[in-house]
């Protein structure tokens, strides 16, 4: 069906009204928070993550392939980008989300989604738990060397999002966090860190600007290899999240116009002065939980933000950061995936070594895009590996003890080849060998050459040597005949 | 076998649907199939939970939360689902049609149509479903939509079933209303009825001559046939006409228009469905 029509748009936009407004209004309030947070992580002022979340949210909303996804300025994007503002500035930053915007929507186009079928559950899990390990850490400035009533407030603030829920659920116990902490902080004249003192809020709504850096190759090189890792981590976590969110509302979503989607806010986004951004696991977790679903969820998260902030922005300066801070936590005890660790014993040891591997590879680098590259090959190589375990060679020593046949069955690659040549007695005086290859699957050509080694050697020896059902074998080589695009290719494949 | 479409969705209009879908058949000698769509929209449930919260474990949490509360729902309509159609069945096959099933999917009812529409030779929906208010004289979402996706002749049943005596042809020369006498000629559903062609618009020779050979082609398969031309508005004067002459079923030509030029100046077919208090055939 096509994705523009009329009706689809209709139910898309207006199928959910009530409800996506409510959990709109809910999102925006978690939302504020998070986008000052995580200005804080990338260093730089908060008012440029608020306008990155607004302008994203409202965007994506409009272009996104997934409805009732929030999109918004995050954490794995904000710690991709901080040496880069550390080294070159605020200018520099702006002009690589542009770029990395430009990079997603070229992935869109190029249908790159697709790419994610390699992304095994196991690197999905790493990459969810890198993740929340990364929020955590990122709030550990807050919470070394500060003084200890910090403590007592930010125990005070998880107290209340986590007991709250128990009294009522018709607000969002993070909002009463704020407003009790910011509350006794004010009445108390307590003399804590506050948002106003991590920078600029936003006062007016955001205005066009170019970055204000020198069109040059040089600026390129310096951003590019920032914009290519967030448009990367941008563009797994959107689709990742919105694979969570299809499980959740159990409907189907346009990966590709979702890149096209995420590329499209972030190009728009840089030139309003926000920085980049992507999807939020665990802000879409909250707008499915609140009953969002449609397009105008995420609509009005962003809108809501915007609002809230321009007019209340007095208010929020004087939020202490340790009642962020206790939000944060939540937010990374959510999003790590618990249950993992419970099944670190009972899944197989190689998708617990992937998780690991991918968990740790982000945390050394702290580049989300590395860790599943990581993730992605372990699986590779794990697969390969008990694939090239599907492998068989028997053989019959003819009565007259002077042939034998070897009958070959299963996969045949390059992992597999090894095992293949040490099968063979090349000490065994025979007259005559038959190797049978009609039952396996020829992959590569490092298989070929290695049959062709056995061949010659047995030559050598002085045997005659013959080959049979090569012909079949080598069909299946799936590459260089194509015939997997052939009609009857399973059956054939399978077949051998 | 000609087999019949009743689409019914439990609302006022689903026994109406019955009726016509049986009276049709009767006259066709051929089975009905009977339809009612679960619409997954309708399934998707939402948990009232503002606390925007996430706690440990909160995807599968929530997951298994979600997963629940839709199973319920989907198993409490599933079962309703079944009521609506052993009652269909029930009153169709007691209106004397022999081969009567049913059947009860999942999904869009557009979607459901062309999947089942390939054969079937004609579809019974009612004009508003259980979710349009009657009232307001809304047409059903669902209609308009049904009768562009669909190839096949779709009967838009009116609130309550009356025999079909006399029936009203709206000729306005189109494809689909030539596509209509021709069925209608080669079919003989309305055998021994009355019919009458009327034209809205100004009276040319050449849109005589061409109402003429309908009529003929219609005469020569038996049917008794009137013509008659009238100035006006087509919508306000073809329903002036079925409510003061009483016919029973009026066959038109549908949606000769794109979908944009409706959104913009509004379709003359939906208008006649909303006005005329009949039972509407509508060939496209």
């Amino acid at each position: 069906m096509n994705a523009f029509s009329i009706p689809q748009l209709r139910n898309e936009w207006l199928g959910n009204i009530r409800a996506d407004i409510l959990a709109g209004l809910v999102v925006a309030l978690a939302l504020i928070p998070e986008a000052i947070a995580f200005s804080i992580i990338a260093g730089v002022d908060p008012k440029v993550g608020l306008y990155a979340s607004f302008s994203i949210a409202v965007i994506v909303a409009i272009t996104g392939g997934r409805p009732g996804m929030i999109s918004a300025a995050t954490a794995a994007t904000a710690v991709l980008m901080v040496t880069l503002v550390k080294e070159h500035g605020l200018e520099y930053l702006l002009a690589a989300t542009v770029v990395a915007g430009l990079i997603q929507i070229v992935a869109g186009l190029l249908r790159l989604g697709y790419v994610m079928r390699f992304v095994s559950r196991s690197v999905m899990t790493g990459f969810v738990n890198a993740l929340a390990i990364l929020i955590f850490i990122a709030q550990l400035p807050e919470l070394i060397h500060v003084p200890y009533l910090t403590y007592v407030m930010l125990i005070a603030g998880l107290g209340i999002i986590y007991l709250f829920p128990y009294i009522t659920r018709a607000i969002p116990s993070p909002l009463v966090c704020i407003l009790v902490l910011t509350s006794i902080s004010i009445y108390l004249h307590l003399d804590l860190r506050t948002v106003g003192d991590m920078g600029e809020l936003p006062s007016t709504l955001p205005i066009f600007l170019l970055p204000d850096i020198p069109l040059t190759l040089e600026t390129l090189w310096i951003i590019l290899p920032y914009s290519a890792a967030v448009a990367a981590v941008g563009l797994l976590e959107s689709l990742m999240t919105a694979a969570i969110v299809d499980e959740l509302t159990d409907t189907s979503s346009d990966k590709n116009r979702e890149c096209i989607g995420q590329g499209i806010a972030n190009t728009a986004t840089g030139f309003i002065g926000g920085m980049a951004g992507c999807a939020m696991i665990g802000q879409s977790m909250i707008n499915v939980k609140s009953g969002g679903r449609g397009r105008l969820s995420t609509l009005c998260a962003g809108m809501f933000l915007l609002l809230m902030i321009v007019f209340l922005g007095d208010w929020v300066k004087q939020i202490p950061m340790a009642a962020l801070v206790a939000i944060m936590i939540m937010v990374s005890i959510g999003t790590f995936s618990w249950s993992s660790i419970k099944n670190l014993k009972d899944h197989p040891r190689s998708s617990s070594i992937v998780m690991i591997a991918t968990v740790a590879a982000v945390l050394a680098t702290h580049n989300l895009a590395i860790g599943v590259m990581v993730g992605v090959l372990f699986s590779a190589i794990f697969f390969a590996w008990k694939i090239a375990q599907i492998f068989r060679i028997t053989s019959v020593l003819s009565e007259d003890g002077k042939a034998r046949t070897y009958v070959v069955e299963g996969q045949l690659f390059f992992a597999s080849v090894d095992d293949f040549r040490a099968s063979f007695d090349f000490k065994e005086a025979l007259e005559k060998v038959t190797i049978d290859v009609s039952h396996a699957h020829i992959w590569d050509i490092s298989s070929v050459a290695a049959i062709d080694l056995v061949v010659v050697k047995f030559r050598r020896e002085g045997a005659e040597v013959e080959i049979i059902g090569l012909n079949e074998a080598s069909e299946t080589i799936v590459d260089q005949l194509a015939i997997h695009d052939k009609p009857g290719a399973l059956e054939r494949l399978l077949g051998h | 076998m000609i087999n019949l479409l009743a689409l019914i969705d439990g609302s006022g209009y689903s026994k109406s649907v019955c009726d016509h879908a049986a009276w049709f058949a009767n006259r066709l000698g051929g089975g009905v199939e009977i339809v009612h769509v679960l619409d997954r929209q309708e399934l998707s449930s939402h948990p009232e939970d503002f606390s925007g919260n996430i706690g440990i474990g909160a995807r599968t949490a929530l997951l298994e939360e979600l997963a629940e509360l839709d199973a319920q729902k989907a198993r409490l309509s599933q079962k309703r689902g079944r009521a609506i159609l052993d009652d269909a069945r029930d009153s169709v096959v007691a209106s004397g049609v022999v081969n009567v099933t049913t059947k009860l999917r999942l999904g869009e009812i557009v979607e459901t149509v062309q999947d089942l529409e390939a054969e079937t030779d004609m579809i019974v929906i009612g004009k508003r479903g259980g979710g349009a208010d009657f009232n307001q004289l809304h047409l059903g979402s669902n209609l308009e939509r049904v009768v562009r996706s669909s190839h096949k002749p779709v009967l838009l049943a009116s609130r309550a079933f009356k025999p079909v005596r006399r029936f009203l042809v709206a000729y306005d020369g189109g494809r689909s209303v030539i596509k209509a006498i021709d069925e209608i000629a080669r079919n003989k559903v309305f055998a021994d009825l009355d019919c009458e062609l009327l034209c809205v618009g100004t009276e040319t020779a050449e849109a005589v001559a061409q109402m003429e050979a309908s009529a003929s082609q219609l005469r020569a398969a038996g049917y008794r046939v009137k013509t008659k031309f009238m100035p006006g508005r087509p919508e306000t004067v073809i329903a002036r006409e079925v409510e003061s002459d009483a016919y029973d079923l009026m066959v038109m030509g549908a949606f000769g228009h794109s979908v944009i030029r409706n959104l913009i100046i509004g379709s003359t077919t939906t208008e006649m469905i909303r006005s005329c208090k009949i039972p509407l055939l509508l060939f496209r």
